[in-house]
C-alpha cells in the first residue's frame, strides 16, 4: 500500500509539472502567440472569447501567481478553452472525439507487438544460437534503425498505392455511417492494418531483445536446473518456470509502451492521416491553435500517467517482493 | 539475499584479473569484435562523406540543375527531385547537418546525464531524491508530443532543434548512469578517497567516472542514435530548421512534393537508408560494447546449452 501511495504521489507531481510547463511555455517564450493567432481568426471571434484566450495564454495584466491559480482552477474544472482551428468547438469536445481512435490504433499495435515479441524472446533465449536467436535479432534491429515515418511511408506506398491492398488514409471510408455493424467494423479493421503493422514492425525488436536477455539470466537460476532434474517437460519449464519470472521487466516496459501508444502514435497518425490525438496535435501546431495544443498535451500526459499507475498496481499484484518492502 | 551476495562476490571475482588493465582490454575487445568493426567502418565512410561534401558536390546542393523527377541515370546517379535538384548532392550534403545535430545532441545529453547521475550518486540523500524525481518526470512525459509542443513555441532554427532534443533526451542517460555510479560509489576506493579528503569534483570525475567508461560510451551511442532519428522526425513533421539541407528535410520535401504518389522512389529512399545505416552502425558498436563488458551476452556455449542441444 505504501508503495502504491508513493507512486501515486509521484504521478501527481509529474502531472503538476506538465501543467506548469504548459502554463509557463507561452508566457516565457519569445514572441506573442496570441497576436499571431488573432491575426488568423480575428473576424470570427467574439470579444469575450478573445478575453478568455488572453487569460489562458497569459496576455493579461494580473500578477503571475494569480494567473497561475486561475489556470489551475480552469484545468481541474475541465475548462480548456475553445479551439481556434475548429472554432467554436470547445477543446474538450475535439479531444474526446479523437482519443478513441488513438487508443484503438495504439492499443492494438501494443498488444500484438508485446505478445509476439515476448514469445519470440522466450524462444530465442531457450534455444540460444538457434534459428530464431541468430537470424531475428539483427534483422529486427536493422528494421528498427529506419526512421519510423520512413517505413510507414514505404508501407503506404507499397501496400496502399502499388498493390492497393489496404486503404491509405483516415480511419474509415468517408460517408460510411459509424455504428456497430459488421460493415463498419470490417472497414475500420481494414484501415487499421497498415498503421498498426508498421508500429508492430518497429517496436517488436525491443520486446524480443529485452525478453531474451532477461530469459538468459533466468535460465541460469538454480530453480531451472532443479526443474530439469525433476524431469519436467521442457515446454513447461520454459513457459511456467523461466518465462513467468522473466516477464516482470516486460510488465514495466508495457507501462512505458502504453505511454508510447498515446504519444508515439503521432508519426503514424500523421503519415496515415489517422484521426487521433497525435494527428490533431500536429494540425493544432500548424494552425497555431494554442488552446487545443495545450489541451491535447495535457490529455496525452494524463493518459500516460494513468496507464503507468495501473501498471504499478498490477506489478504489486505480480511481484510479492514489492509488497514486503 | 544470499543470492544477491553470491552474485556480487561472483562479479567482483570475475573482474579482478581485468581490473589491472581495464582500458587496454576494453579497447582490445572493441577492436577485435566483428560487430564493432563493421559499425565503425560504416561510420567512418559517412563522416568522410560529410567532411568531403563541399569538394564532391561544390555549390549549393539545393539549386535546380536539371529536369524535374528524372530517374537515376549516369548523369544523376540518384535521379532528381520534383524541383529538379540532384538527389545524390542533397543526400551527401544532408549528412553534414544530420551527423552534426546527432553528435551534438548525443554529447550534450550524455554530458547532462553524467552530471545528474554523478551528483545523484555522490551526494545522495536529498539531492539524489530531487534529481531522481526530475529525471523520472522527464522520462515519463510523452517524448514526441513534448518535442512537438516545445518546437512549436520556440523560434525555429538549428539551435532550437538541438535544445529541444537535449531537453527530451537527457533523462534516459541520467537514469542509467546514476544506477551505475551508485554501485561504484559504494566501493571501498571511493570511501578511501572521501576519507583522504579529496574534493567532491575530483572524486566524481577522476575516481568514479573513469570506472564507468563503457556505460558512458553505450549511453553516448544511444543518445546519438536518438539525436539523428528525432531530428529527422521533427523535420519530417515540418518543425525543424527548414533552411538547412538534411536527411530529415529531404524526406519532408519528398513527402510534400508527393514523391511516392508519383512513383519517384529514388527521391525518398536514399535519405531514409542513410539514417538507418548510421543508426544501425551505432547500434552495432553499442552491442559490441555490451558483449565486451558483459560476459553473459558473449556467444560461449555453456555446459547447459551443449547438454540441451545434445539431448535433442
Amino acid at each position: 500500500m505504501r508503495f502504491i501511495l508513493r507512486r501515486l504521489g509521484f504521478y501527481l507531481i509529474a502531472f503538476w509539472a506538465s501543467i506548469t510547463l504548459n502554463f509557463l511555455l507561452p508566457r516565457f517564450m519569445p514572441g506573442d502567440p496570441v497576436s499571431r493567432m488573432f491575426a488568423r481568426s480575428q473576424d470570427r471571434m467574439q470579444p469575450e472569447q478573445i478575453e478568455a484566450l488572453r487569460k489562458l495564454l497569459g496576455v493579461d495584466d494580473r500578477p503571475l501567481w494569480e494567473q497561475y491559480m486561475g489556470y489551475m482552477t480552469n484545468i481541474f474544472t475541465g475548462q480548456m478553452g475553445v479551439s481556434i482551428s475548429r472554432f467554436p468547438t470547445p477543446v474538450t469536445e475535439v479531444i474526446s472525439s479523437q482519443i478513441g481512435w488513438t487508443l484503438l490504433l495504439g492499443g492494438t499495435a501494443l498488444v500484438i507487438a508485446a505478445v509476439v515479441g515476448n514469445l519470440l524472446g522466450v524462444l530465442a533465449a531457450w534455444r540460444r544460437g538457434g534459428a530464431v536467436d541468430s537470424a531475428l535479432p539483427p534483422l529486427l534491429v536493422f528494421i528498427g534503425s529506419f526512421p519510423y515515418f520512413w517505413l510507414a511511408m514505404g508501407a503506404l506506398y507499397l501496400f496502399g498505392v502499388v498493390l492497393n491492398w489496404f486503404p491509405i488514409r483516415h480511419a474509415f471510408t468517408a460517408g460510411l455511417e459509424p455504428g456497430f455493424t459488421w460493415g463498419f467494423i470490417g472497414d475500420v479493421g481494414a484501415h487499421l492494418v497498415l498503421p498498426a503493422l508498421t508500429i508492430v514492425l518497429v517496436s517488436i525488436g525491443g520486446w524480443m531483445l529485452g525478453m531474451r536477455n532477461t530469459m538468459i539470466a533466468t535460465n541460469s537460476e538454480d530453480y531451472i536446473t532443479m526443474a530439469e532434474a525433476k524431469g519436467l517437460r521442457p515446454s513447461r519449464i520454459m513457459l511456467r518456470y523461466a518465462a513467468r519470472n522473466a516477464m516482470l521487466p516486460s510488465v514495466t516496459s508495457f507501462g512505458m509502451g502504453l505511454g508510447f501508444v498515446v504519444g508515439g502514435a503521432l508519426l503514424t497518425e500523421v503519415v496515415f492521416a489517422y484521426p487521433g490525438v497525435g494527428y490533431q496535435l500536429l494540425n493544432a501546431v500548424q494552425g497555431l491553435d494554442y488552446p487545443l495544443m495545450q489541451g491535447l498535451f495535457l490529455t496525452i500526459t494524463a493518459a500516460v500517467l494513468l496507464a503507468n499507475f495501473l501498471v504499478d498496481i498490477l506489478y504489486v499484484r505480480l511481484d510479492p517482493r514489492v509488497r514486503s518492502n | 539475499m544470499t543470492t544477491a551476495i553470491l552474485k556480487q562476490t561472483g562479479t567482483t571475482a570475475a573482474k579482478t584479473p581485468a581490473a589491472r588493465k581495464p582500458n587496454r582490454s576494453f579497447v582490445h575487445g572493441i577492436l577485435t569484435n566483428k560487430k564493432s568493426l563493421a559499425g565503425m567502418a560504416v561510420m567512418l565512410v559517412f563522416i568522410a562523406l560529410a567532411l568531403l561534401a563541399p569538394v564532391l558536390f561544390p555549390g549549393d546542393p539545393s539549386r535546380i540543375t536539371a529536369m524535374a523527377s528524372l530517374e537515376p541515370s549516369a548523369e544523376h546517379w540518384l535521379g532528381t527531385t520534383a524541383k529538379g535538384q540532384d538527389v545524390l548532392a542533397l543526400t551527401v550534403h544532408g549528412s553534414r547537418s544530420s551527423l552534426f545535430v546527432g553528435l551534438t545532441v548525443g554529447f550534450a545529453s550524455t554530458f547532462v546525464g553524467i552530471l545528474v547521475g554523478l551528483a545523484s550518486a555522490y551526494f545522495g540523500k536529498f539531492i539524489d531524491e530531487a534529481l531522481s524525481l526530475v529525471t523520472n518526470v522527464f522520462l515519463l512525459l510523452p517524448g514526441l508530443p513534448l518535442l512537438v509542443i516545445l518546437a512549436a513555441f520556440l523560434p525555429p532554427g538549428l539551435g532550437t532543434v538541438i535544445l529541444v532534443l537535449v531537453v527530451t533526451g537527457w533523462a534516459g542517460s541520467a537514469r542509467v548512469l546514476r544506477s551505475q555510479a551508485l554501485s561504484i560509489r559504494s566501493k571501498d576506493f571511493v570511501a578511501a578517497a572521501v576519507v583522504s579528503g579529496e574534493r567532491a569534483g575530483r572524486i566524481m570525475f577522476r575516481e568514479i567516472l573513469p570506472n564507468m567508461a563503457s556505460i558512458v560510451m553505450g549511453t553516448l551511442l544511444a543518445c546519438v542514435i536518438y539525436g539523428v532519428g528525432a531530428q529527422a522526425g521533427l523535420e519530417f513533421l515540418g518543425l525543424g530548421d527548414a533552411g538547412t539541407v538534411s536527411w530529415g528535410n529531404n524526406l519532408f520535401w519528398a513527402g510534400n512534393e508527393g514523391a511516392l504518389l508519383t512513383g519517384s522512389w529514388w527521391v525518398f529512399v536514399p535519405s531514409g537508408v542513410c539514417i538507418a545505416l548510421v543508426a544501425f552502425a551505432l547500434a552495432l558498436i553499442n552491442y559490441a560494447v555490451d558483449e565486451v563488458t558483459n560476459p553473459r551476452l558473449r556467444k560461449i556455449k555453456t555446459p547447459k546449452d551443449t547438454e540441451r542441444s545434445a539431448s535433442k
